[in-house]
């Protein structure tokens, strides 16, 4: 397996541990993200209030704020600083997930390539910010960032030459200043609803629990140590020894060993790369899925449980008696499956000796295909203690419980199993479902397991009847890492399901 | 698990993952220049003689022209290319030949050059030439400079006030 993959699915199987899966700070990446960015927006409007966006004020102003204030402003400035870089490193790690778990080319590409200039978006809004404290850093950051533009066909005149001598003007700083409070922020809010468009039931406020551990632990480190300035820009001085925010301000450096054009080169063929990498090599997406219309009572249910928005619900167009159909848009489709597991039609029960047609189906495995194949494996179980696996293929290679009395049946994602398929087997002689999919909090597709879950319990449609008897049902969860667990649990459901049958079968003799 | 070890073990992980977040917003610090080192920064903008001068049409040309076209003289606004030189202490600092700005060539050069020095005393030595009709330099700059380590040391233009100077 994958290296990256396994050391990935290690650390945050260590995280699960301490966090459990709801709080898991690398299954809620992005949701933190944001969460980061909450606290910039809040911190940087009680800034704003004492910040004088004048050449001449401004160090002032961030000096007051740091040392006068120190107790709420000051405070407030580290929370800053320090969320804006906490905001980095998730983003990183989220990428970084993205690619490790090799979720970032077929149906994902959009996701991936709108969020590689998001992140660049981060950047120049953290560099506008480092620029409005005006000290010896921002003087660094504003010459630099002044050669680089000037590198760039763009702007007839030279940038550069502002910040040498006294040449700066209130009107550029004010510019400056607009850019960071407001017209890069809103880019960046644009940016992100972009990134986050094909994706449908987006979360993007952090767990409770997780964003109060990080609020205290930002504010922890706020007071131990706080956000601090350089001395206060001057232009006839070149700052030998700079503090950089190696989170914002990696790129400068460059400046020192490259021209800023070849700088431009280094950074935009990375940028490129990153955003070609879902076509490095391509990942084909399998077919969409399809409507039947004649099997489709418009219930919007698949509508709902589509993690893509792939689906959506229009008038009738058949002159069936329902007000209501659903269609299916191909580019967003994921192939999951997961649309074939919420139609109430997908009932293994229903149209029984004749083609079992649902109201949306997957061309290359539809659901009579699957219950047929439901049939064959319950015809080829040996021996006592029948036990049928159902899974997903983006998990763990569950094959390896295969025995004659075990058998396996592989989904594109365990949200693809209608409920009701459980019930079938446990009705065809089967005497224990066990299911199994991707981690809790980690679906392959996102929502697979979670409405699993749900239909499980009976608070999501179509549900798992209760004539289907829980005792004979077992869901698990593991990840490509968790073969051990894996086969504990199961050794256990084995030894359970062997329990019952003796029971029941202590109980028969007793009849007799 | 028990809570208490679950909570101990959030906080382990949120102190390295803050740990990370403290470190490198402001470490290891970056050293853009050596101790005794200053910048000498050349930064100056200059729009530099005409190519050629205005020179009257003849009126067979005149004739060749669109009737709203026939202006008597013609004007190329073709600019001469910026070639300079900057020596400290005889050395060669940088040199260049910048073409001016735009699909014409009729715009202005826009200079800036960042020179990181050993601080001390120099020789500082620069020359220009902004006509193309002209051989060798059509201005000239010589100056003696003490140079402060992290010193910025601006060396600019003014055609207007007689060319080069320090800032």
């Amino acid at each position: 397996m994958n290296p990256i993959k396994h050391a990935y699915l290690a650390m945050e199987a260590w995280l699960n541990i301490a966090f459990s899966s709801e709080w898991n700070p690398l299954y809620n990446l992005g949701r933190l993200a944001f969460f980061f960015f909450w606290v910039v927006l809040i911190s940087g409007l009680y800034l704003f209030i004492f910040f004088d966006t004048s050449l001449s004020g401004a160090y002032v102003s961030v000096d007051y704020i740091t040392n006068e204030q120190w107790y709420i402003a000051g405070v407030m400035r580290s929370l800053h600083r320090y969320a804006s870089d906490a905001a980095v490193i998730t983003i990183l790690l989220h990428m970084f997930r993205e690619f490790a778990l090799g979720r970032y080319h077929g149906f994902r590409w959009f996701s991936w390539l709108t969020g590689v200039p998001t992140l660049w978006i981060v950047i120049t809004l953290g560099i506008t910010g480092y620029w409005l404290v005006w000290d010896e850093l921002a003087l660094y950051v504003a010459m630099l960032s002044s050669q680089l533009i000037d590198a760039l066909p763009l702007i007839p005149g030279s940038m550069s030459s502002n910040f040498v001598g006294h040449q700066m003007s209130d009107r550029f700083f004010t510019l400056m200043a607009f850019l960071h409070l407001l017209g890069q922020p809103l880019f960046l809010i644009f940016a992100l609803w972009i990134h986050v468009k094909r994706l449908s039931l987006v979360k993007v406020t952090a767990p409770k629990g997780l964003a109060i551990g990080s609020l205290i632990a930002l504010l922890v480190l706020s007071l131990i140590s706080p956000a601090v300035s350089h001395q206060a820009a001057d232009a006839g001085k070149v700052t030998a020894v700079l503090n950089l925010d190696w989170f914002y301000l990696n790129v400068y450096p460059l400046i020192d060993y490259f021209s800023a054009g070849q700088t431009w080169v280094i950074t935009l063929s990375i940028t490129l790369f990153l955003m070609l990498m879902p076509w490095l090599p391509p990942r084909k997406t399998g077919p969409a899925a399809e409507v039947h219309l004649d099997h489709c009572n418009g219930c919007e249910q698949c509508a709902e449980d589509c993690p893509y928005d792939a689906i959506s619900v229009q008038a009738r167009t058949d002159g069936a008696k329902f007000e209501h159909e659903v269609k299916v848009n191909p580019d967003l489709c994921a192939a999951c499956g997961i649309c074939v597991g919420s139609c109430p039609s997908s009932n293994p029960f229903r149209q029984k000796n004749e083609l079992l047609v649902t109201g949306i189906d997957m061309p290359q495995m539809p659901i009579n295909d699957i219950r047929d194949h439901m049939d064959k494996t319950i015809k080829n179980l040996q021996g006592d203690n029948k036990i049928i696996i159902l899974g997903c293929e983006h998990a763990l290679d569950f094959s390896v419980l295969e025995a004659p009395n075990v058998q396996v049946m592989s989904l594109f994602c365990i949200g693809m199993m209608p409920a009701t398929l459980v019930e079938y087997a446990l009705a065809h002689g089967v005497d224990g479902v066990f299911v199994t999919g991707c981690r809790t909090g980690d679906c392959y597709f996102r929502y697979g397991n979670v409405w699993m879950d749900k239909r499980f319990e009976g608070s999501r449609q179509p549900i798992l009847r209760h004539r289907a008897d829980r005792s004979h049902i077992k869901v698990s969860r593991a990840a490509v890492t968790d073969k051990k667990s894996l086969q504990q649990e199961f050794a256990e459901f084995q030894k359970h399901i062997t329990t019952l049958n003796n029971a029941k079968t202590s109980a028969e003799s007793a009849d007799e | 698990m028990n809570k208490v070890l679950r909570y101990g073990l959030q906080i382990v992980n949120y102190t390295l993952f803050m740990a990370v977040v403290w470190y490198f917003s402001t470490k290891p610090p970056y050293h853009h220049l050596e101790n005794d080192q200053a910048v000498i920064t050349l930064s100056f903008s200059h729009a530099t003689k005409l190519r050629e001068a205005c020179r009257k049409l003849s009126q067979q040309e005149l004739m060749k022209l669109a009737p709203n076209m026939r202006l008597p003289m013609d004007c190329p606004r073709e600019r001469s290319p910026l070639t300079f030189g900057l020596y400290m202490d005889d050395k060669l600092l940088t040199k260049a030949s910048i073409e001016p700005l735009g699909f014409r060539r009729d715009q202005g050069v826009n200079v800036f050059r960042r020179i990181k020095v050993q601080a001390g005393k120099h020789n500082l030595r620069v020359w220009m030439n902004d006509d193309v009709n002209v051989a060798g330099p059509t201005y000239h700059y010589e100056q003696v400079v003490n140079l402060k380590p992290e010193q910025q040391l601006l060396l600019d233009f003014d055609a207007g006030s007689g060319g080069f100077f320090t800032n």
